[in-house]
């Protein structure tokens, strides 16, 4: 217990040590002088303390569990509850949905509009999953097929006056294009390699987008896009913020369908062997590089339509929305997720995107409760909120058929 | 569709050589697999066993020599093909290291052997029409009767990961077997098996090849499954093949006392 609590109290000094210039010392620009606050120290210092405490506790409980027996803890571990239980599921589901499809009725337009966007995080979220989690291609650059559609719709209602739904299919078409463009040369590629080929991809498309000014209006970007119109109605901008939303709304529902359905299709499972071990994945007479293609395309498709909704939402784009924090932010809720996991993908999103929206208060501190709970994620749950659970499968004895028992989401 | 004849040879295999850089890892090999024959091939350690098998599979590129397989379709040169196209056209095999998927369920592990078999698509996959839903549940059904056949249907939707060491050792094969071969090439199957869980794979082994009508090329070095269990025996050494017999010629053959001592002798 005394060894316990010495860990905790070293970690505590840890990390009063290293938050100790962000936190501590404030320069004041304006009188050039120092402020120093120690009070901040004080409230470092005891909530790592008991931060530690907590997480070593956990830790602790975590490996009690793994050392039973396995099936035991499938039985036992709540995820799996609800997972298996298929009136529980379907109840949390039922309940989510209620209150998605109310949720605009009960707020204002600033809630709407960040739930709008947490929405198309989550889309985005699991569009990358299927490259990442999935196919596990570590793809850096995925904000450049959200530029691409976004761009499409900005240049083609620009240029042509062409609607959102029209744009909407070319936007991902041409999304898809620029995910198989990306992925024939990188096809030999894995890891870290990979990883900093798709970072190079990404940053060269918001470069283009910058510098040539002729094509895309430079870093002043687009203005004046049309917001998408829903059934020739006339709305004011509040009506058509709750339209969009529950335009994104349905997005993220068809996303969660299809990435469902594929992730426990052949395709889905090629992925998954491709992920796991590609030497093995070839040797069971899987086409690598269909497969990886396939992977980037479906990807990169989902940004696509993303990008078309994020210019008709915000009627505005200029390569500043495309940075490289964007993908981090997209690539840190597939992780934080649990790679493959849907349902851990959507609450990473939510968790990711409205904490920070809510946590305003505490804007000083965002990007360091941001980072700091990524680390401790790392450390602690390596495998994501949800880790991912593979279908399982029922069979009669008698009757020899694939019936299923659940769905893993 | 297997060709019953036993004459006919499955797998020929002339002058194959392989070059890493300055080492030469397999040199100018020649076998023949019979349909319906169970092959050993035995020999030191990096004799150039794994590399033989790697060459066959299409992991690498031999540096000269033909590999022909004789399918349905007629002979087929697979130097230089995909391991995919390899695996596509009756060659199935299983790696010394293990290479399961781990974060995969033991079923579906099998069910990926099953790909290259089925054909259904993204659109196929998205809309789960009656044609890919009815390949979904044979594939399902196919798979889960191979794990009955090794005897690891307790354990259908446990991970992969989760499972002993034997049990993965078995799953290999039955991952191997969902893809439909004419040849199985297994590398070291009995490695860190102990006795009874190798004479259950001999058992199996022979089962595949007298029921499945399966053409079984095996590296081991559990000699006594080797002798129970093969019909001929190659030996390589330093990248040559050095000895090709029944086990009664091999275990007289000088020059492989000569090897395996030899060895001993360095060790
Ligand atoms: N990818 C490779 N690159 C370089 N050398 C290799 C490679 N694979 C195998 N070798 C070498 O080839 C020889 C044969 O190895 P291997 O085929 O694994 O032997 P075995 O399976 O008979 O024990 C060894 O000397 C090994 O070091
Ligand atoms: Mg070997």
């Amino acid at each position: 217990m005394l060894n316990e609590l010495k860990k905790s109290l070293i970690t505590a000094v840890w990390f009063m040590f290293l938050t100790f210039p962000i936190m501590v010392i404030k320069v004041n620009t304006v009188y050039n002088t120092i402020v120093w606050r120690w009070h901040n120290l004080i409230y470092i210092g005891v909530g790592a303390f008991f931060g530690s405490m907590i997480w070593r506790w956990l830790h602790y409980k975590k490996t009690h569990i793994s050392e039973r027996n396995i099936r035991e803890r499938l039985k036992n571990g709540l995820q799996n509850a609800i997972v298996d239980n298929k009136k529980v599921l379907y109840t949390l589901i039922a309940v989510a949905v209620a209150f998605t499809f109310a949720f605009p009725h009960m707020s204002n337009a600033y809630q709407i509009n960040i739930m709008t966007t947490a929405l198309m995080y989550v889309v985005l979220g699991l569009g990358l999953n299927i490259v990442v989690g999935l196919a596990g291609l570590l793809d850096l650059g995925y904000v450049a097929f959200y530029a691409v559609g976004a761009y499409s719709y900005a240049l083609l209602n620009h240029h042509f006056g062409l609607g959102f739904w029209a744009v909407l299919p070319i936007g991902g078409a041409l999304a898809m294009m620029f995910g198989i463009i990306l992925g024939f040369p990188v096809l030999r590629l894995r890891g870290d390699y990979l990883a900093i080929v798709t970072l190079g991809f990404g940053e060269i498309i918001r470069l283009v987008l910058e510098n040539w000014n002729a094509f895309s209006f430079g870093p002043s970007g687009i203005s004046g896009i049309d917001r998408p119109s829903f059934f020739g109605l006339t709305l004011n901008l509040s009506q058509s913020m709750t339209a969009l939303y529950y335009l994104v709304l349905g997005f993220a529902v068809i996303t969660i369908f299809c990435v469902n359905r594929l992730q426990n299709s052949r395709i889905g499972r090629a992925w998954l062997a491709l992920r796991e071990d590609e030497i093995a994945c070839q040797a069971m007479g899987i086409d690598k590089t269909k497969t990886k293609l396939t992977a980037f395309a479906l990807g990169a498709t989902w940004a696509g339509f993303m990008g078309v909704v994020f210019a008709a939402k915000t009627t505005f784009v200029n390569p500043a929305s495309f940075t490289f924090l964007e993908s981090a932010i997209i690539l840190a809720i597939v992780v934080l997720g649990g790679m493959g996991s849907i349902l851990g993908v959507i609450l990473a999103a939510l968790i990711l995107i409205l904490l920070p929206e809510y946590l305003r208060a505490f804007s000083e501190l965002r990007m360091l409760i941001f980072g700091g709970s990524m680390v401790l994620m790392m450390v602690f749950r390596p495998q994501g909120l949800i880790s991912n659970v593979r279908r399982k499968y029922l069979f009669d004895k008698m009757n020899f058929g694939g019936e299923k028992t659940n769905e893993a989401k | 569709m297997k060709q019953n004849d036993q004459t006919l040879p499955v797998l020929e295999v002339k002058g194959l050589t392989m070059d890493f850089g300055g080492l030469r890892a397999v040199d100018h090999v020649d076998m023949e697999i019979q349909n319906g024959e169970i092959v050993a091939l035995i020999g030191p350690n990096g004799a150039g066993k794994t590399t033989f098998f790697n060459c066959i599979t299409g992991i690498y590129t031999p540096t000269s020599g033909d590999i022909i397989v004789h399918t349905k379709f007629g002979e087929k040169r697979i130097n230089g093909k995909k391991p995919n196209q390899v695996t596509e056209l009756g060659l199935a095999r299983t790696f010394q290291n293990i290479r399961l998927f781990p974060n995969m369920t033991v079923l579906e592990n099998v069910m990926i052997g099953r790909h290259c078999r089925t054909k259904a698509k993204v659109i196929g996959a998205l809309l789960r029409d009656p044609g890919t839903r009815k390949e979904e549940k044979d594939a399902a059904a196919v798979s889960y009767g191979i794990l009955e056949k090794i005897g690891l249907t307790h354990l259908a939707n446990e991970m992969a990961s989760n499972l002993p060491y034997g049990a993965q050792r078995k799953l290999e094969i039955a991952r191997a077997l969902a893809t439909e071969p004419v040849l199985l090439l297994l590398d070291e199957p009995a490695a860190g098996m102990n006795p009874q869980e190798t004479e259950e794979l001999t058992g199996l082994i022979r089962e595949i090849r007298d029921q499945d009508k399966i053409a079984i090329l095996l590296i081991e070095h559990d000699m006594k499954l080797v002798m129970n269990l093969s019909d001929r025996i190659y030996v390589m050494d330093h990248g040559q093949r050095i000895a090709a017999g029944t086990p009664m010629e091999i275990k007289n053959n000088p020059e492989v006392i000569k090897a395996y001592l030899g060895e001993e002798a360095d060790a």
